[in-house]
């Protein structure tokens, strides 16, 4: 009696244990739709980055277009003079992009061996305690606003290049130059160094176990190791300074012609835009004009990310196979 | 067999002797480059601090400009700077870490992450005077916000997502997944899992990334230009619609377009100096912050 007592008991408790089990399946759904709902919500989240690119690149087109109504493409970008404000107006951006490639040119030859140099030394050479002292010192390098970097070079650099060289001013392409390697030299050396520092261990100790010394093994084996990386972070601090504004708006000293000397001043895309957006007249064709300026410099930097980009993941080094 | 030792010990070959020297020269090389940089900075900081120090004081950090901006203090810089880049993280704060959980904790490598990594990576390279030219067709033309706190909020903030992305993403690698995996077993479903382990987990991290933003938004000058900020208000803002002054667009104009550019030189100094410690110092809290949880992290 007692045993069927038992064996009922037993009986309804997994009755009830089967019903809880059905409002706990359908709990189970609701979750796994809530679930489903959150990843999409947050995968639309993830679109906005994406969505921003496309709002730049739609408005610029649509405020900068217009200008070619005007002028030809062709007149626009090889176009020797950019008279915007005179009668009849010229639109010619030649000096401009001329001045932007010269002042990245020049910089970058400053930038990139200071960079890689200062990251090799970081990622191999220093010991544990110096690199953590210059790798917080190269971060606030980065973290330094443009605008001070250009008083900078207004105020000091500027008086001081003038009196050394004996030129007319010191607000020039040099200058510009200068400040602009300033810029990415903390953009190219904490890139570099993050790729030179996550070169495997095991073909370094492969390397100096052949006998190698260890200058001979970052020459030989770790640079060409990461060379994909360090390739990429070169490509990004030229990109940070064909479109930094502030420094060539500030010394790079304004001069809309074609340089023939690294002394003279300059007015490189950024510049332009910046100086005189706030004088154009709103939507009339030196308006136009800027933001076609614009498009052309989003472009350059478009396409040195993309160039980065493909060389990142083309090149990328998967174990010692492609060494 | 002692002569094998020998080579292999690289004594008494004048070859191994030329390669360490060339070494040595080598790494001297890397050190003055990498002194170069600390100097650099040091040079810079020193200049601004000597010619800047002596025009900070209690009136110069609590008054407006006076007399056509050639006396008086930068209160309104200072109130706008931190308008602009508070605003511009409230904004770029939620979207960018739930796009860095999108892509670290639910995406699958596949083509479209590939899509938005690169929008992402081609965003933090646009050209910070094109997000002003962005922000005056979009923020200030299209949507009629005027030149406002609120355009020039969410065009920085347009600027500083890539940044705050980049950190979030870090933060999260950071988080080990044995939590994950462990509160996915106790039941917990990957949304549970997300918001109560791997959130807290990384939100120190995150915070870094969020500071970094800040001193990013608050450093920069081309975005505002045409879209936040003017010459000279005389009051504070009282609402999001209200055009202000900031830090950096005010060094600036008293550097280029003020009528007293070497009158006005004191204060051009002190302004480049408020605006280091604000940037600087908000990185370093965050530089020391970091470093100590990594080291948390190691142990």
């Amino acid at each position: 009696m007692a045993h069927l007592l038992y064996l009922l008991e037993r009986r309804s408790s997994l009755y009830l244990k089967k019903s809880e089990l059905i409002i706990k399946v359908g709990m189970l759904k609701d979750r796994q739709q809530r679930e489903r709902y959150i990843k999409k919500l947050f995968f639309g989240v993830a679109l906005v980055s994406i969505t921003i690119l496309f709002l730049i690149v739609f408005f610029l087109f649509i405020e900068g277009v217009p200008i070619f109504k005007v002028v030809s493409i062709k007149d626009f970008l090889f176009g020797r003079y950019w008279y915007p404000t005179s009668d009849p107006p010229d639109f010619g951006i030649f000096p401009l992009i001329v001045a932007s490639i010269a002042v990245t040119a020049f910089s970058s030859t400053l930038a990139i061996p200071l960079g890689v140099m200062t990251a090799i030394y970081l990622a191999e050479v220093a010991s544990h305690r110096l690199r953590e002292l210059v790798k917080p010192i190269v971060e606030l390098l980065a973290a330094l606003p443009s605008v001070v970097i250009g008083f900078f070079g207004m105020v000091i650099v500027a008086p001081f290049l003038q009196n050394v060289f004996g030129i007319a001013t010191g607000l020039n392409l040099f200058n510009a130059s200068l400040m602009l390697a300033f810029m990415s030299i903390p953009t190219i050396c904490s890139l570099s160094e993050d790729a030179i520092y996550s070169v495997s261990q095991e073909i370094k100790e492969a390397s100096l176990a052949l006998g190698a010394t260890h200058w001979q093994t970052i020459y030989r084996v770790i640079i060409p190791a990461s060379l994909s990386g360090i390739t990429t972070a070169i490509i990004l601090g030229m990109s940070r300074a064909i479109g930094e504004t502030m420094v060539v708006l500030m010394v790079a000293g304004g001069a809309t012609l074609i340089p023939t000397s690294i002394f003279d001043p300059v007015r490189p895309l950024p510049a332009s835009i910046a100086a005189e957006m706030a004088e154009a007249p709103f939507r009339s064709d030196h308006y136009y004009a800027l933001f076609a300026t614009g498009i052309v410099l989003f472009l350059f930097t478009l396409a040195f990310n993309m160039i980065a980009d493909h060389v990142a993941h083309k090149y990328k080094q998967v174990g010692t196979a492609t060494l | 067999m002692k002569r094998t030792r020998a080579a292999s010990t690289g004594k008494g070959y004048p070859l191994s002797h030329a390669r360490k020297t060339i070494q040595k020269i080598i790494f001297s090389l890397l050190r003055v480059a990498a002194a170069i940089n600390g100097v650099a900075l040091l040079v810079l900081v020193f200049f601004l601090v000597k010619n800047g120090w002596c025009a900070i004081n209690w009136t110069f950090l609590t008054q407006a400009p006076t007399d056509s901006m050639t006396q008086g203090g930068i209160l309104p810089c200072i109130v706008g700077t931190l308008c602009l880049s508070l605003g511009a993280i409230a904004i770029a704060l939620p979207i960018g870490v739930a796009s860095a959980i999108y892509l670290h904790e639910y995406a699958r490598p596949g083509r479209l992450v590939r899509v938005i990594r690169l929008g992402i990576n081609n965003l933090a390279g646009v050209p910070s005077v094109v997000f002003g030219l962005f922000g005056l067709a979009f923020f200030v033309t299209w949507l009629h916000f005027g030149v406002s706190i609120l355009a020039g909020a969410l065009t920085l903030g347009a600027l500083s997502l890539p940044v705050i992305i980049g950190a979030s993403e870090e933060a999260l690698r950071t988080v080990p997944q044995t939590y994950r995996e462990a509160s996915l077993a106790l039941g917990a479903t990957k949304w549970q899992t997300i918001y109560k382990v791997v959130l807290p987990a990384a939100l120190p991290g995150i915070l870094t990334g969020a500071i970094l933003g800040l001193s990013r938004a608050a450093g920069e000058t081309a975005p505002i230009m045409f879209t936040a900020a003017v010459f000279y208000t005389p009051q504070l803002p009282t609402s999001v619609f209200d055009e202000i002054m900031a830090l950096p667009y005010h060094i600036y104009v008293l550097a280029t377009a003020g009528t007293e550019i070497e009158a006005t030189r004191h204060l051009q100094y002190g302004t480049a100096l408020v605006l280091i410690i604000l940037v600087l110092g908000m990185n370093l809290i965050a530089i020391i912050y970091r470093s100590r949880l990594r080291r948390r992290m190691h142990l």
